[in-house]
C-alpha cells in the first residue's frame, strides 16, 4: 500500500470481488467457521477478559504491519502479511482471529480484498498461513534456547512457507474455477485462468519477492524481540508448556481428523476424473478421451498415451488404485478406507518427525 | 502496479523510507476522515438505515456475482454512479479510489486471458501472431465488470456509513456481539497504532542524513515493528485494566437506535429484488 521510489513486487494475495464464484466464496467460509470457533474456544479459555482487548489490539497491529512497505534486497519492496510473527508470539489460535478482523477491515474499510471472498481470503492468510507458519517454527525452534541463531532462521523459514502455503492455496482457489464455473460457450465467468496458469503465475511471485518480505519481517522482528523483548517468544516457545493443555489439544486435533475422514466420501460426489490424473489406458477409452479433451479446454489430444506416461504407468502401482482396495465392492467405503489410511500415514509421519525434532509439536 | 484498495489511487510520496511510511500511514489516517466527512453530508444513502443498507450490499454483491451477463454487469456499474452522485459521492472520488486501481489491477491480470483462453478467434495481432478469442475477452471483461461493480458498491458503503454504524449493523443482522465489539475496538486501535508507527518513522526521519542502505532500512522496518508489537501489548494491558476497573467482566453490550423508515424498506426490496431477478433471467 505505501510505495515510493522502489518498483513494488512483493504483492499480496488478498482476493478481490469478483474472482470467485458464489459457491466457492460459500464454502471456503463454510471450511472457515470451525476453525475461528475453535480459536475462539481455546482463546477464551486461556485469556477470559484480557481476550477482547489483546485481540483488539493485535489484531490493529497485524493491520499496521501489513501495511509496511519492506525493502528487499535488489531494489525492490514487499509487503508482509505478519501471520508469522502473530503466531510464533501469541500461537497460532489467536493469530487466526487476530489476522481475520484484521483482514474483515482491510475489506470493509480499505477495499483490499473482497468482501465476499472474506472466507477464502481468511482460509489462506489466517488459518492456514497461521497454522503453518507455528507449526514450521515449533519444528524448526524445537530444543533451541530464547536468544539461539537458530530461532531467528525458524522465524525466517516459517513466515517463508506460510506465505507461500496461502499463496499456492489462493492459486488453487483460483485454478479450479475456469474448470467449474463457464458459460455455454466456454467463456470462464470468474478467475479465468487454468491450474496450469494460476499455480506458477501465483508462486513465481511469491516464492521469490512475497515470501522474502515475510521471512525477513518475520527473522527480523524476532532477532529484534531476542534483544529487547526475550519474555514475548517465551509463551509459545514450549518451554513452559504443560501436559494437560497438550493432552486437550491432542484430543482437539483427533476430532478435527475424525471429522475430515468422514467428509471424504464427498469426493465421490465430484463427477469424472481429476484433471491431470489420467491413465495411460484412458488415451484408448473414447469416453475417457472426450472427458479429457472437454477438461483441458477442447484441445486436441494425441492418438496414444505420450511414450512416457506409457513407459512410467507399470512402474509403481498405488496399495488403493482408485481409492478402493480390490476386495471391497462399495466405492463409498473404500474412499473413507483409503482416507482413514492415509490419515494414519500421514499422522504417523507427523509423530516421527516431531520425536526427531525432540518436541511434541502440537498447537497451543 | 499496487494491490486493489481504496487507497491505491492516491498520491505517492518519493523519499527515503522513512518519509515514505509517514505519508503512507498519514492517506491511511486521511481516508477514514474523509469517509467520516461524507458520510456526515446530506445524501441519499447517507439518510438510510445503516442495517437496509449493509443488508443491500450483501444482495448486490450477490447480483454482481450471479449475472452471467455483461449488460447485467453494466447496469449495477450505472446504478452505482447514479446513487453516487444522489449521495454527493463525486465521480472523481469513485475514479481515484475504486475505478483506477481496480482498473490496474484487475485490468492487468484480465489481460493476458485475452489470448489465453481457448476459444473462437476474433482477430490475430500482426507480429506476434496471437488469436484474440471472443471467449477471452468476454471473460476478462467479466472479471473487470465484478471487480469494478463490487469495488463502487463497497466504497459507497463505507463512504455513506459512519464505521460504528456499520458495526451496529452487524450485530442487528445476527453478527456475534464479540466479533462487533472486536471490530469496533480493533479499528480505534489500528488509529492509535498506525499514529505511533507514523510518530516512529518521523523521528527516525528527522535523524536521517543521508538515505539508509537496504540493509539498514530492513532493520529500521523490523525494530520498528518489533517496538509497535511491545507498545501493542502494552497498550493492551492497560485497556484492560482499564476495562476491568470500569466493570467489564467479559460480557459486551451495545445500544441499539436505529430506526426504519419507508424508504429503508423500498431500498431493500429494490435490492433484494437484483439478485432474484438474475437468477430469474438466468433460469
Amino acid at each position: 500500500m505505501l510505495s515510493g521510489d522502489r518498483p513494488e513486487k512483493g504483492k499480496r494475495m488478498h482476493i478481490p470481488d469478483g474472482y470467485l464464484s458464489p459457491s466457492t466464496c460459500a464454502l471456503t467460509l463454510a471450511i472457515a467457521l470451525p476453525f475461528w470457533w475453535l480459536a475462539y474456544q481455546r482463546a477464551k479459555r486461556l485469556l477470559h477478559t484480557r481476550l477482547v482487548p489483546l485481540f483488539a489490539v493485535f489484531s490493529a497491529f497485524s493491520f499496521v504491519i501489513m501495511m509496511f512497505n519492506l525493502p528487499l534486497p535488489g531494489g525492490t519492496s514487499g509487503h508482509a502479511v505478519g501471520m508469522g510473527i502473530v503466531s510464533i508470539v501469541l500461537g497460532p489460535w489467536a493469530s487466526i482471529i487476530a489476522i481475520s478482523l484484521a483482514l474483515l477491515i482491510q475489506a470493509l474499510f480499505f477495499g483490499d480484498g473482497g468482501i465476499s471472498s472474506f472466507g477464502a481470503n481468511s482460509l489462506n492468510m489466517a488459518i492456514v498461513g497461521s497454522l503453518v507458519a507455528w507449526a514450521s517454527y515449533r519444528l524448526l525452534s524445537a530444543g533451541a534456547p530464547l536468544a539461539s541463531r537458530r530461532r531467528v532462521i525458524a522465524a525466517g523459514v516459517a513466515g517463508y512457507l506460510a506465505i507461500n502455503a496461502s499463496a499456492l492455496l489462493a492459486a488453487i482457489e483460483f485454478g479450479v474455477q475456469p474448470m467449474l464455473f463457464h458459460d455455454a460457450s466456454g467463456t470462464p465467468l470468474y478467475a479465468p485462468y487454468p491450474l496450469s496458469v494460476a499455480i506458477p503465475a501465483m508462486m513465481i511471485g511469491h516464492l521469490s519477492f512475497a515470501g522474502l518480505a515475510e521471512m525477513l519481517l518475520s527473522a527480523g522482528l524476532v532477532a529484534y524481540l531476542q534483544r529487547a523483548h526475550p519474555a514475548l517468544l517465551a509463551g509459545t516457545a514450549g518451554i513452559r508448556a504443560n501436559n494437560s493443555q497438550q493432552n486437550g489439544s491432542v484430543r482437539q486435533l483427533w476430532y478435527g481428523l475424525a471429522g475430515l475422514m468422514i467428509l471424504s466420501p464427498l469426493g465421490l460426489l465430484a463427477a469424472g476424473t481429476a484433471w491431470g490424473e489420467w491413465g495411460a489406458e484412458d488415451f484408448a477409452n473414447p469416453a475417457a478421451r472426450q472427458e479429457i479433451i472437454q477438461a483441458s479446454g477442447l484441445h486436441a489430444l494425441p492418438d496414444s498415451a505420450p511414450e512416457g506416461l506409457a513407459r512410467l504407468a507399470g512402474l509403481w502401482s498405488a496399495p488403493f488404485p482408485d481409492y478402493a482396495p480390490a476386495f471391497i465392492h462399495s466405492p463409498a467405503f473404500g474412499y473413507v478406507l483409503s482416507a482413514v489410511f492415509g490419515a494414519g500415514l500421514i499422522l504417523l509421519s507427523l509423530l516421527l518427525l516431531a520425536r526427531l525434532g525432540g518436541k511434541r509439536g502440537l498447537p497451543q | 502496479m499496487s494491490e486493489q484498495s481504496f487507497l491505491a489511487g492516491k498520491h505517492r510520496h518519493h523519499g527515503n523510507i522513512a518519509e515514505r511510511m509517514v505519508h503512507g500511514l498519514q492517506q491511511v489516517m486521511e481516508h477514514a476522515l474523509d469517509a467520516e466527512a461524507i458520510s456526515a453530508t446530506p445524501g441519499l444513502l447517507q439518510q438510510l438505515d445503516p442495517r437496509i443498507k449493509l443488508l443491500s450490499l450483501l444482495a448486490v454483491l450477490v447480483a454482481t456475482l450471479l449475472a452471467s451477463q455483461l449488460t447485467t454487469l453494466l447496469l449495477l456499474f450505472v446504478l452505482a454512479v447514479v446513487l453516487a452522485l444522489a449521495s454527493q459521492v463525486s465521480i472523481s472520488r469513485l475514479y481515484r479510489q475504486a475505478w483506477l486501481s481496480v482498473l490496474l489491477f484487475s485490468g492487468m491480470l484480465a489481460l493476458p486471458a485475452i489470448f489465453m483462453v481457448p476459444g473462437e478467434p476474433l482477430f490475430t495481432l500482426p507480429l506476434l501472431h496471437w488469436h484474440i478469442t471472443r471467449q477471452g475477452l468476454s471473460s476478462a471483461a467479466f472479471l473487470l465488470g465484478r471487480a469494478e461493480v463490487s469495488a463502487s458498491f463497497a466504497l459507497l458503503l463505507m463512504l455513506s456509513t459512519p464505521w460504528m454504524h456499520v458495526l451496529k449493523a452487524m450485530r442487528s443482522l445476527g453478527v456475534p456481539v464479540l466479533v462487533v465489539a472486536l471490530l469496533g475496538m480493533t479499528h480505534r486501535y489500528v488509529f492509535v497504532l498506525l499514529q505511533t508507527a507514523s510518530q516512529m518513522f518521523e523521528a527516525r526521519r528527522s535523524r536521517l542524513l543521508a538515505p539508509p542502505s537496504g540493509r539498514m532500512a530492513r532493520q529500521l522496518v523490523a525494530s520498528t515493528s518489533g517496538v509497535l508489537l511491545g507498545k501493542a501489548l502494552q497498550l493492551s494491558s492497560d485497556v484492560h485494566m482499564a476495562m476491568v476497573s470500569r466493570g467489564y467482566r467479559g460480557e459486551v453490550y451495545l445500544l441499539h437506535n436505529f430506526h426504519t423508515r419507508k424508504r429503508d424498506w423500498c431500498a431493500l426490496l429494490l435490492a433484494v429484488a437484483l439478485p432474484l431477478v438474475i437468477v430469474w433471467n438466468h433460469a
